[in-house]
């Protein structure tokens, strides 16, 4: 098995557990044991990864990859003692966010419901492959990326997000914006839309938005 | 819940005195050989004089360069022999006489008492406890107790005790029989007289191994004077966690952590005065760096000092390896000559004395040396050339044929490792497998008369049964159970979900505790098993088949490892390491409560052999496999076989290169079931181990060859140079156009007066950061070979170190004695060569007198480096073979599978792995055909069972696993359902990539399921965080 089996859904799985990081320990690039270059993919697996825990309020640091090869047990142990310091300092997974446990939990849920989807978009517009590793934190530091990201993944997830909320209980747009810490005018913009699609409804008498299924 | 307890079948065969081969020596090498021969249908008889298996290696702590734990990678071997129902091992054995001939061997073996029974005692070491005579542990280099009946060494192969006549009060003086009372298993027989067995084989391979110099014989070097100057491989035991002091780095004369030791180099070696050797030990150089990365691993803040003479990191990463040691804080690498001074009477510390050309002559004073002892040959090695009748060469090792380095003397006795000469562990293993080669060679005729199939008993189905997890876990010796609370582990696990039982052990990978595993299996009724012990990288095919002994699916086993990741990290905090261990084995078992049952499949073997690359190393291998009895395919790019060694008419021990090709390449031409292809492109290639597609092109037709096996030797090549003027000057030639120069007797070579060579040309350097290991041996043979043309010519060799390793030492003395003047330049100071009229001026500085040289030269001989071939990154992508950074073939395992790859079914040999000198690419040729030939000789391979597999009813057509997978082993079929992604089974290597790509989770890699992964990652936090 390869580090680019690791999956998007068991790192949030892990933070949903309350992890407060997880670590992913690959082969060198270039140093692959099979000849697949696995390890790009994990690169790009995990960055994306990042991209979306930080979207959605996540401390994208919480996830470390680091490249250690069987013989490097020194550099294993730096990297490990290094990673709890930078975690210990983070302190506790939502705390260190400023999110209460049922945000933290919900917002995991969001981004794990649309993890079918970001691959989806990942494999028909985001994917590239690279010859280094720079090539890579370039490529997800670029405007491009950033603007494709915003365009397939950031509303989603304020949605998802949304809708998970809403699933909770009613809610008023001002009350949702600050439990997710999204902008107001947003959250408006996506129950607008959703109450259009027939998503969400209206509930005229208590002044609040709820899922129309309810 | 009922079920049927399945009988262990054990196969008693120790009454047949009949066999194939005998091979002398269970160190690594005999190991090797007599696993190969035994896989290509070879019934063997495994021998050795000590009381287990296991050699020098199994004394070893870690490996160079790679540092893998020297004992966790040869105790699966241990394991494998011993199970395997073609090896029948003798310990604590002699051979006393050899009768007969090649083909037909009469041996008498002899017996020693051991006083024990040894199909009685379990190994429990309750005698050992009990018994009151404390002697030298031998294991341990003397530096530990232990008892006069002891086990040799906790993984010992058979793991029984022994005991020792001359100290056991009984034996001696018939008092004292504690032991006997104790033991519970009646495994005691004090009267024990040395047994006779006579065995009839048809081959011989003499793997005795070596000795390590002993530097008491000289009393300059202060050992067993001074307490605290110990031999390198005392301190292999120092170093050991099962070693005298359990891991720690301690001083003998007060048992207190040492903080400056000092290396010294080539004890014993590279000397020509009385009790020394003259030639190189080979090894040493590296072993130090090793030591002393350890070392460091261990103390951060130790000082270590080096005292050597060259360095010869001449072996695939040991440059690498070097630079790493010496770019530590607080080492130094000292090059000078040395002398132990003085004991301090108070501190016991001992000072050297030494030279640096800035500060001249100084003393030091150390709290710690080790003497860098060097190899010798084994211990009665007159009795062993008496044996066996085979000759021995001037230093006592085996004489040998360096057409064939396998060879001795005497038809039917072959051998291998390091009688040879001094060798390291991948040599050793290479030999043995080549050892195969020319067993099979000889007796191809009986392949598969006398040896046995290994019977498992018929597989338990499990799927109505609930679940019954079993755990064990392992003490690993002191490795675990030092740290980690094994009975509050063993009583947490029991109290786990599923959990039915959970015991531990003492060390899971003795024979006698995997049967244990097995046992347990049936009698509890268990049907997955958690081993809590060291890693799957090494255990898990032995432990797998335990449970296939148990008639449970191989798959149903599952590892947690609480060495590497628990206890060699956390051995300073233990409760937090216990804490820990539980938490690894809580996920283990919830992982376990997951698994399924898979099937391993047997796939057809096509007979029939490709080699690639028609060099020395492609044709050897090639002709042995057809000696072997298999058809070959040979191809070469090239209009003429032959490769590099066209270039080469000589060797340095004087082989005639040209004569020995000449001969090999109208073997190959004749040879009926060889054929040779040359001009021969490969267009495409499909398939797998068994089976495999190689279409090529050659003489313009375009054909398909199916070939069970592939061997790449696809050689290297001579690096251009671009410094020194050469390509601008005539006069600027390489070694191996002077080579041709100096047979062909030319004018440039007869006119010549001075001539200069220039060392490390080409490497050694930072894009090429790799020693070509051949350079320094032709440097010197051709500088010989110019002396006798013209003893008046003045020849300087420019050298950064002179890795003349081994028996060449011998030729480069010969070289300084002839007056070639070595002179040594550092790589920030290079030579500079200029036209100086008709003639050349080359300019280097004079390290010694900080001056710079001037010499006048009617030739530059420049040693460029050997680059692998550039047909390589080619192969690796058709075979799917990785290359390490320089660009030559990464071997599966650098000191246990030297000739495989990583992918099934294809070898490698020659300069393809690393550059070498022709005897040693003949060693490795033999060595991938006795390798290749394991496979050829059987039906059938078989394939893994943790592979992908789709769920069809999920899949959305997508495509996205099958543009992932670069073994092309998905690909779309027609379904009742649609088209949907279908997994060929024989193709697929279980990445996973696949899944990680998969929208909606329908390809899945059994064995690593989604279930099973988040099994484990639920399991790794404690409920009472969450």
């Amino acid at each position: 098995m390869c580090t680019g089996r690791v999956d998007i859904a068991f790192v949030l799985r892990a933070f949903t557990n309350g992890a407060d990081g997880v670590f992913v320990g690959g082969c060198w690039p270039g140093e692959c044991h099979y000849v697949t270059q696995g390890n790009y993919d994990t690169l790009f697996n995990m960055l994306f990864t990042k991209k979306l825990l930080e979207q959605v309020g996540i401390n994208p640091d919480r996830l470390r990859l680091e490249w250690i090869a069987a013989s490097e047990g020194n550099r294993y142990a730096e990297v490990m003692n290094d990673f709890g310091k930078q975690l210990k300092g983070f302190g506790p997974l939502g705390k260190g966010e400023g999110l209460d446990k049922r945000t933290m939990k919900l917002k995991l849920e969001a981004v794990t419901k649309l993890v079918p989807y970001a691959k989806l978009v990942e494999r028909e517009r985001l994917r590239v492959r690279f010859k280094t590793e720079q090539e890579y934190l370039d490529y997800f530091a670029s405007d491009d990326f950033n603007r494709l990201f915003k365009e397939l993944l950031v509303d989603k997830l304020a949605i998802s997000q949304i809708m998970l909320l809403l699933g909770e209980g009613a809610s008023s747009a001002r009350s949702i914006a600050e439990s997710l810490g999204l902008a107001a005018s947003e959250v408006s913009r996506h129950l607008n839309m959703s109450s259009r699609l027939g998503l969400v409804r209206f509930d005229e008498d208590l002044k609040l938005y709820a899922l129309a299924a309810s | 819940m009922e079920h049927n307890p399945v009988e262990i079948q054990i196969i008693d065969d120790s009454a047949d005195s009949k066999g194939d081969v005998l091979v002398v020596g269970g160190g690594i090498s005999g190991i090797q050989g007599a696993l190969d021969m035994a896989n290509s249908g070879f019934r063997v008889f495994l021998v050795d004089n000590s009381p287990s298996l296991g050699g020098k290696m199994s004394q070893l702590d870690k490996t160079f360069p790679s540092n893998d734990c020297s004992m966790c990678i040869e105790s699966p071997k241990f394991i494998e022999c011993s199970r395997h129902p073609n090896i029948e091992i003798m310990t604590y054995t002699e051979v006393g006489e050899v009768k007969g001939e090649a083909g037909d061997f009469k041996v008498k073996l002899i017996k020693k008492p051991r006083y024990i029974l040894e199909n009685k005692c379990t190994g429990c070491n309750l005698c050992v406890d009990y018994c009151p005579v404390e002697i030298p542990d031998p294991f341990n280099q003397n530096l530990s107790q232990n008892k006069s009946v002891h086990i040799y060494f906790s993984q010992a192969e058979p793991l029984v005790t022994y005991v020792d006549p001359e100290t056991c009060l009984y034996l001696k003086e018939e008092k004292c029989q504690i032991c006997v009372g104790v033991c519970k298993a009646n495994a005691f027989d004090f009267k024990q007289k040395p047994e006779e067995v006579e065995i009839e084989v048809g081959a011989i391979l003499l793997s005795p191994g070596y000795d390590t110099f002993d530097p008491k014989l000289r009393t300059d070097f202060g050992y067993g004077v001074m307490e605290n100057v110990v031999t390198s491989l005392d301190y292999e035991r120092i170093l050991c966690s099962t070693g005298p002091y359990a891991g720690e780095v301690l001083r003998p004369s007060d048992m207190k952590t040492p903080k400056k030791i000092a290396w010294i180099q080539c004890v014993g070696s590279r000397q020509v005065i009385e009790g020394g050797n003259s030639y190189c030990s080979a090894v040493c150089c590296t072993y130090t760096q090793k030591q002393v990365i350890l070392t460091k691993d261990h103390y951060s803040d130790v000082d270590a000092t080096i005292f050597h003479n060259d360095i010869r990191a001449y072996g695939k990463d040991f440059e690498r390896f070097y630079q790493r040691a010496a770019k530590l804080d607080d080492v130094r690498f000292i090059r000078s000559y040395v002398s132990v001074g003085r004991e301090i009477e108070e501190s016991k510390n001992v000072t050297i004395r030494y030279s640096t050309l800035d500060e001249g002559v100084k003393e030091e004073e150390f709290d710690m040396v080790v003497l860098s002892v060097g190899l010798n040959p084994p211990k009665d090695v007159e009795g062993i050339a008496k044996t066996f009748d085979i000759e021995l060469n001037e230093h006592g090792f085996c004489k040998i044929n360096p057409v064939n380095p396998i060879e001795t003397s005497r038809k039917g006795v072959f051998v291998s490792g390091a009688f040879q000469g001094p060798l390291d562990i991948p040599e050793a293993v290479v030999t043995a497998s080549g050892a195969d080669a020319m067993v099979g060679q000889m007796l191809n005729y009986r392949r598969d008369k006398l040896s046995r199939e290994r019977l498992y008993p018929e597989e338990r189905d499990v799927s109505e049964e609930e679940l019954k997890i079993g755990v064990v876990v392992c003490h690993c010796g002191a490795n675990i159970g030092r740290v980690v609370d094994i009975p509050a582990l063993v009583e947490y696990a029991s109290t786990l979900p599923n959990v039915s039982w959970a015991g531990e052990n003492l060390f899971a990978c003795s024979t006698e505790n995997a049967n244990m595993i097995s046992r347990q299996i049936v009698e509890k009724g268990l049907n997955r098993v958690v081993l809590a012990a060291c890693t799957p990288r090494t255990h898990e095919p032995l432990f797998r088949d335990t449970c296939r002994e148990a008639g449970l699916n191989q798959y149903f086993f599952e590892f947690a490892n609480i060495r590497e990741h628990c206890s060699w990290v956390h051995s300073k905090e233990k409760e937090n390491a216990t804490q820990k261990a539980k938490d690894i084995v809580r996920m283990s078992v919830a992982r376990a409560a997951h698994l399924q049952p898979l099937q391993e499949f047997d796939l057809p073997v096509d007979k029939r052999a490709l080699v690639i690359g028609g060099g020395i190393a492609g044709m050897t291998s090639a002709l042995s496999m057809a000696e072997q009895g298999f058809e070959v395919y040979l191809l070469e790019k090239d209009s003429d076989l032959g490769g590099m060694a066209r270039r080469i008419y000589y060797t340095l021990e004087g082989m005639d290169v040209q004569d020995h090709l000449n001969t090999l390449i109208r073997k190959v031409y004749q040879h009926p079931s060889l054929r040779v292809l040359t001009d021969c492109t490969i267009n495409e290639v499909t398939g797998y181990v068994g089976n495999f597609h190689t279409t090529v092109k050659a003489a313009g037709r375009v054909r398909e060859i199916v070939h069970g096996i592939v061997i790449v030797a696809t050689g290297g090549q001579e690096h251009r140079p671009t410094e020194y003027l050469y390509g601008e000057n005539e006069q600027v030639v390489t070694q191996l156009e002077l080579e041709a120069e100096i047979v062909q007797q030319s004018d440039k070579v007869k006119s010549a007066q001075n001539l200069v060579m220039i060392q490390c040309v080409g490497c050694r350097q930072e894009d090429k950061n790799y020693c070509s290991r051949v350079c320094c041996g032709q440097a010197v043979k051709n500088a010989l070979k110019l002396k006798e043309i013209n003893p008046e010519m003045e020849i300087s060799i420019l050298f950064r170190d002179m890795r003349t390793y081994g028996f060449k030492e011998d030729y480069y003395r010969e070289a300084a004695n002839q007056d070639i003047k070595f002179i040594r330049f550092e790589p920030e100071n290079k030579a500079v060569v200029e036209a100086a009229g008709s003639r050349l001026k080359v300019t280097v500085p004079d390290l010694v007198l900080g001056q710079k040289i001037e010499l006048e030269a009617d030739l530059v001989v420049l040693s460029a480096a050997v680059n692998p071939s550039d047909s390589g990154q080619d192969m690796a992508r058709f075979y799917k073979c990785s290359m390490n950074p320089d660009g030559f073939f990464q071997e599966a395992h650098v000191k246990l599978r030297p000739v495989d790859f990583g992918s099934d079914g294809v070898f490698l040999c020659g300069t393809a792995q690393y550059p070498k000198h022709i005897t040693e690419t003949i060693s490795q040729a033999y060595g991938a055909a006795g390798r290749a030939v394991c496979i050829l000789s059987g039906d059938t391979v078989t394939a893994s069972g943790s592979v992908c597999d789709v769920n069809i009813h999920d899949c959305v057509s997508c495509g996205a696993c099958i543009t992932c997978c670069s073994y092309d082993a998905i690909e779309f079929v027609e379904t009742p359902y649609g088209k949907k992604a279908k997994v060929n089974e024989i193709l697929c290597k279980g990445d996973g990539l696949c899944n990680a790509k998969c929208p909606t989770g329908a390809i899945y890699l059994k064995h690593y399921t989604d279930d099973e992964i988040f099994a484990q990652i639920d399991g790794a936090i404690r409920e009472e965080v969450s």
